[in-house]
């Protein structure tokens, strides 16, 4: 309890605040709101189509709300002027869900990028600079390679390296260790938790995995068509009484219920 | 019972009618609203690369070398080899029709102005919207399925400085510069030609040409590469970063950008044709 009112004093990084989102005519967010603090690992958990990639979107400022306020390292990001964002987005690191590497360039090339578009430093540096990344990550040695070069796990492995070369406050990971084979999963889950330790970065994660998200977290939201359905610690996310959390959880299946007869409506589509 | 079924065929036609109706609205405000995209896509681009330093983002020079290499030398072969052809072409066209009159000397006239004010261009623009154009448009497509663009935005790098001022620019300089080595070219071949069948020789033939063209016909050639390289690198760009539908939305948004690019040249083409030269 000592350790949550801890957490809860510490500054808040990024609050979203009743976030409604639309695509199209669909309402994809419904009335979203969390908090992250300083220093956490906050994941944000949900199925397929619960929103949760939509929410990072909105979080990077990538797309803009119908309604709500979204603030980052004490930004609004939906009224702020493009030289704004420029200034915030020198400060976040993000690891997108493929990686994202820039094909036509080597995985050196990727990770210095940020580097020499932000900084003024010697290419030299520069160098040493992101094969420190790289040896983070464990892919040293790697940085004279093509990203199509690399497996699915190394990619985003070095997308990390890229997204915490200039030291973020703040890091963002849309699905860092999905799709990959558990040992690989664990070691990116591994990184995660040594780079918020070692570096200090304040880490965003949205995953669909339990596993990883009940391993890294600190607090977690889990988000369901659209709607928050809790927030808080694992084991207060673990212990919620939701039944569609416990669903989630448990995974059991969705039990639609549906009489025959619309059943029947629905397959002849009349 | 029959007046009920009436109805529901008149309701029907009428339907289809209010949506075809709707149809119409939307392509047009669709391709409004690209036509917008491309222009403010170019005003965006010239401010980054006249103003980009000032503001410590600058367009990286050696990015727009790179794409003039691959735009303009790479292509260096295949436009001498269609110049080349295309002025013998003309060269026996010419001189086929001119001996209807018995005037066949006087072929160097049409064939040095139609060449500089009208194949030079028209040719070299549509190999580059075919070769260059389509490339970019399955590039950004990629990137933009790739999540690499939101990748950019997010890094703090603008996207239309980073990816389509170096390709713009590039354009913009290698288009009328091979349009010009293609003017050399097809005049070359067509010289060639004539030279062999009416028995002139090359020096006489180019003494004719010079003789004839003036630095207006260079010019209007050359003014209109420029205008057809803003128009390729705008429709790839408008094409690829709308796109959506993976890898195969890339196969069409690459083949639509190919077709609008050359169907805008060839338009752009007789209005500037009907501008400059009426």
């Amino acid at each position: 309890m000592a350790a949550e009112v801890a957490v809860s004093d510490r500054p808040v990084l990024v609050e979203v605040e009743h976030l409604i989102t639309h695509y199209g005519r669909r309402k994809i967010l419904d009335d979203v709101s969390l908090k992250v603090h300083e220093g956490e690992v906050f994941v944000i958990m949900g199925g397929s189509g619960s929103g949760k990639s939509t929410l990072l979107r909105y979080m990077l400022a990538l797309e803009r709300p119908t309604s709500g306020t979204i603030r980052v390292l004490g930004r609004d990001v939906v009224n702020s002027r493009p030289s704004e964002l420029y200034e915030l987005r020198k400060k976040i690191g993000v690891s997108f869900q493929g990686g994202a590497l820039f094909s036509s360039m080597s995985v050196g090339e990727n990770i210095i990028l940020p580097l020499m578009e932000h900084t003024d430093l010697d290419r030299k540096t520069m160098e040493i600079m992101a094969r420190l990344k790289l040896e983070v990550v464990g892919l040293a040695g790697f940085e004279n390679l093509m990203p199509s070069e690399l497996s699915g796990g190394m990619l985003k492995r070095a997308a990390l390296a890229r997204a915490v070369v200039m030291d973020p406050k703040l890091l963002f990971g849309d699905e860092p260790s999905s799709g990959l084979d558990p040992i690989v999963a664990a070691a990116i889950d591994e990184l995660i938790l040594r780079l918020r330790n070692a570096l200090g970065m304040t880490v965003v994660v949205v995953t669909h995995q339990l596993e990883s998200a009940f391993k890294i977290a600190d607090r977690l939201v889990v988000l369901d068509s659209g709607r928050v359905l809790v927030t808080g610690t694992v084991d207060e996310v673990r212990e919620s009484s939701n039944e569609r959390v416990q669903q989630l959880l448990n995974r059991r299946v969705d039990d639609v219920e549906l009489d025959p007869e619309a059943y029947l409506k629905r397959l002849t589509g009349s | 019972m029959a007046a009920e079924r009436q109805d529901q065929a008149l309701d029907g036609a009428l339907r289809r009618v209010l949506d075809a109706v709707a149809r119409t609205g939307r392509a047009s405000v669709d391709g409004i609203s690209a036509f917008g995209y491309g222009a403010s896509l170019f005003a965006e681009s010239f401010f980054w690369l006249f103003r980009g330093r000032s503001i410590r983002q600058p367009v990286r020079v050696n990015m727009i070398f790179e794409e003039m290499m691959q735009i303009g030398i790479m292509a260096i072969p295949i436009v001498t080899v269609l110049s080349l052809t295309i002025g013998v072409m003309l060269a026996i066209q010419g001189i086929y029709t001119l001996s209807l009159f018995g005037a066949e000397s006087r072929v160097t006239i049409g064939i040095a102005l139609s060449v500089t004010r009208e194949f030079s261009p028209l040719i070299t623009g549509i190999l580059v919207a075919g070769r260059s154009g389509s490339a970019l448009a399955a590039r950004l497509g990629t990137m933009s399925i790739n999540q690499e663009i939101d990748a950019l935005r997010v890094m703090g790098i603008n996207p239309v400085r980073f990816l389509v001022v170096p390709p713009l620019v590039a354009m913009m300089v290698m288009l009328p510069a091979l349009s010009y080595w293609s003017d050399l070219m097809a005049l070359f071949g067509a010289g060639v030609y004539v030279s062999l069948d009416l028995g002139m020789s090359l020096a006489a033939f180019f003494d004719r040409v010079i003789e004839v063209l003036t630095v207006n016909d260079l010019l209007h050639g050359l003014g209109k590469s420029v205008i057809f390289a803003g128009l390729i690198t705008l429709v790839a760009v408008v094409n690829g970063a709308g796109v959506t539908g993976g890898a195969e939305g890339v196969g069409r948004v690459t083949t639509r950008s190919v077709v609008q690019s050359i169907a805008a040249i060839v338009i752009t083409d007789m209005l500037f044709v009907f501008v400059t030269t009426r």
